[in-house]
């Protein structure tokens, strides 16, 4: 039987959501175990959210001053130590987790499943190539351990209402002390998080300039949805890159995505596959973001943005 | 200072990728190769530091199978001083290229080592962290600035909160994201400089390396698919059809 280890992402004292999908991750293995592991300064706090998520076990939670800051090298060799016992070891296929889980697998000698987004079995996964344009059957060695990250996007989060125990463990590993955290620049907001809001409006290089942007904010509020951007909106710096959608920036899947002056690169759609539903608006009626919305609007954005908010009421 | 850039062949990004009809695999026959986009950028990153009298040599490094020596010369054409070439004959999963580039740092001792955040066909985004880890030194992933000074490196990276500044002990392991840099265009000139640049081959297997390729593909399946959907003409419409769905 499959025992699971997840390690919960948090950041300033909140459980991140992609914690709670990579438990749904979890139970598509039918496993014996779920337990989550939360390394901080401080533990407690996520600790007791960890403990809420349905189907899980336990939480481990490492107290330690040089978890403050999630610095992958200095957080892999303890999931390594503590990895044994178990038969997979999963993160969330975020910035979080890409950067962690692979020195996770390294250091017990495995490669890695990235954005695992259907289990097959045990050992036995699907996952995304070429963005997202092939998906693999993968098959894991069965004496070995699966050390994972979980495509957010193709499962939801497991449900609260849950108290699992909670059990504080120290980790016997050398830490290593030279990486220093220097600061994090946060795009302050109070929109809704682009990678869990049900809603997303996104702008692209069509919108034109920082300036313009404020019409996408103005619907995005209208709508109350998140906000997100296309590389070329990011590049000609009209919003920080956090905003980014694709293969390379934020893989989302809300009810309702709406792209605006996005033409719809492969790179872009990768970033919503998932989506419920997709529209567009585009002043060319050949855009490709067209061949996969399920619904589409041909004209100028700086006309039909008004329009549609006074339609909203 | 030395650097060694890891430069892996991709499918070009711009090729529309097919699964076969079998689902043996994706087709490769005739697509056009080019050098990984995010490998380009840190190409690009050590060639700026070099430029800046940061660096003193830049050195490219790529496992592929023996035909990929133009996309060597290709690296050594935007200004690298010097390739690896290190002989694969099948594809190798990102344990088996971060222990091969461990190698390479062995007999080379750089002060930083570049590669990219995530190759674009396997899409796999281990590499760098794996290389870091076995190596036992630091790693700074999607760094979109990089600055060097006093043996140390500070990272900008992109990271989903935001930017983050990490400061690292050289040497170490840094994978670039698309906003470090614009890479360069080369020129003919520097195609022709290129063939006399000294490149280095040596199979995988001399290099002392245990390949551990521990995942099998077992199939290969197109992405389900998302249609045309419905086309409106107005604000009006759209916002009708939204309801209609009960988005709204
Ligand atoms: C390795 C790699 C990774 C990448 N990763 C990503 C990624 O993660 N995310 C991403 O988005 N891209 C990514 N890209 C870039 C991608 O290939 C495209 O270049 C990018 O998505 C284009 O952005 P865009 O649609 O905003 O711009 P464009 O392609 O320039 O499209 C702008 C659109 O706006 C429309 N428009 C202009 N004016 C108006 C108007 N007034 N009203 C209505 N419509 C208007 C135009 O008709 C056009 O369709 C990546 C590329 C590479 C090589
Ligand atoms: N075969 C290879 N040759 C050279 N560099 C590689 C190779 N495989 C991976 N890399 C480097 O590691 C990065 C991440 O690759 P991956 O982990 O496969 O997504 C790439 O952008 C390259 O810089």
């Amino acid at each position: 039987m499959s025992k699971v280890l997840i390690v919960a992402e948090h950041l300033n004292g909140e459980l991140n959501a992609a914690t709670a999908k990579c438990v749904s991750a979890a139970q598509a293995l039918a496993p014996a175990v779920i337990d989550i592991v939360v390394l901080a300064a401080d533990p407690a706090a996520v600790a007791a959210q960890a403990a809420q998520i349905a189907g899980v076990n336990k939480v481990l939670s490492v107290t330690n001053a040089a978890n403050a800051h999630a610095i992958a090298q200095v957080q892999a060799p303890q999931i390594a130590a503590l990895a044994a016992g178990y038969s997979h070891v999963l993160g969330p296929s975020t910035t979080f987790g890409k950067d962690l889980m692979p020195c996770v697998a390294a250091l017990l000698g495995v490669n890695q499943i990235s954005d695992l987004m259907a289990v097959d079995g045990a050992h036995a996964f699907k996952r995304p190539i070429y963005a997202g344009n092939a998906i693999i059957s993968v098959q894991a060695p069965a004496d070995q351990t699966v050390v994972a990250t979980v495509r957010t996007a193709s499962w939801p989060e497991a449900a609260q209402g849950s108290s699992a125990s909670i059990e504080a463990v120290s980790v016997d590993a050398a830490l290593p002390r030279h990486t220093r955290f220097v600061g994090l620049a946060a795009g302050a907001t109070d929109r809704p998080d682009l990678q869990s809001a049900k809603r997303v409006v996104s702008g692209g290089r069509g919108v034109g300039s920082e300036e313009n942007f404020k019409i996408i904010y103005a619907l995005a509020d209208k709508l109350g949805a998140g906000v997100g951007a296309s590389r070329a909106a990011v590049d000609a710096g009209y919003v920080p890159s956090d905003l980014q959608v694709g293969q390379t920036g934020k893989i989302i899947a809300p009810e309702l995505y709406v792209a605006v002056g996005i033409s719809g690169a492969i790179q872009h759609l990768t970033g919503i596959k998932d989506a419920g539903t997709i529209v567009a608006i585009n002043k060319d009626g050949d855009a490709p973001i067209f061949e996969i919305a399920d619904i589409g609007l041909v004209g100028d954005l700086f006309q039909i943005l008004p329009e549609l908010e006074a339609a909203l009421g | 200072m030395k650097i060694l850039v890891g430069y892996k062949r991709v499918v070009d990004y711009n090729v529309r990728i097919q699964v076969k009809p079998d689902g043996s695999g994706v087709v490769t026959d005739g697509v056009k190769l080019s050098p990984n986009p995010f490998d380009d950028i840190a190409l690009e990153e050590a060639l700026r530091l070099r430029d800046a009298g940061i660096a003193s040599e830049v050195v490219v490094a790529s496992i592929a199978p023996a035909d990929a020596q133009p996309h060597l010369r290709n690296g050594l054409a935007m200004g690298a001083n010097r390739a690896i070439h290190v002989v694969a004959d099948a594809a190798i999963q990102p344990l088996t290229a971060a222990r091969a580039l461990l190698k390479l740092i062995e007999k080379e001792q750089p002060d930083l080592v570049l590669l990219g955040k995530q190759a674009i066909d396997d899409d796999a985004n281990q590499t760098g962290q794996m290389l870091a880890t076995l190596w036992g030194r630091p790693q700074a992933t999607f760094a979109s600035k990089l600055t060097i000074a006093d043996g140390k490196a500070t990272v900008v990276r992109e990271v989903d909160a935001g930017l983050e500044t990490l400061e690292v002990d050289l040497p170490a392991v840094v994978t670039a994201d698309l906003r470090l840099n614009e890479p360069r265009f080369i020129k003919l000139p520097d195609i022709m400089k290129a063939k006399s640049k000294p490149l280095e081959t040596i199979a995988l297997a001399d290099l002392g390396v245990t390949a551990h390729d521990s995942l099998t593909t077992t199939a290969y399946a197109a992405p389900a698919k998302r249609s045309r959907g419905v086309m409106v003409k107005d604000a009006a419409e759209l916002v009708a059809a939204l309801k209609q769905k009960g988005l709204l």
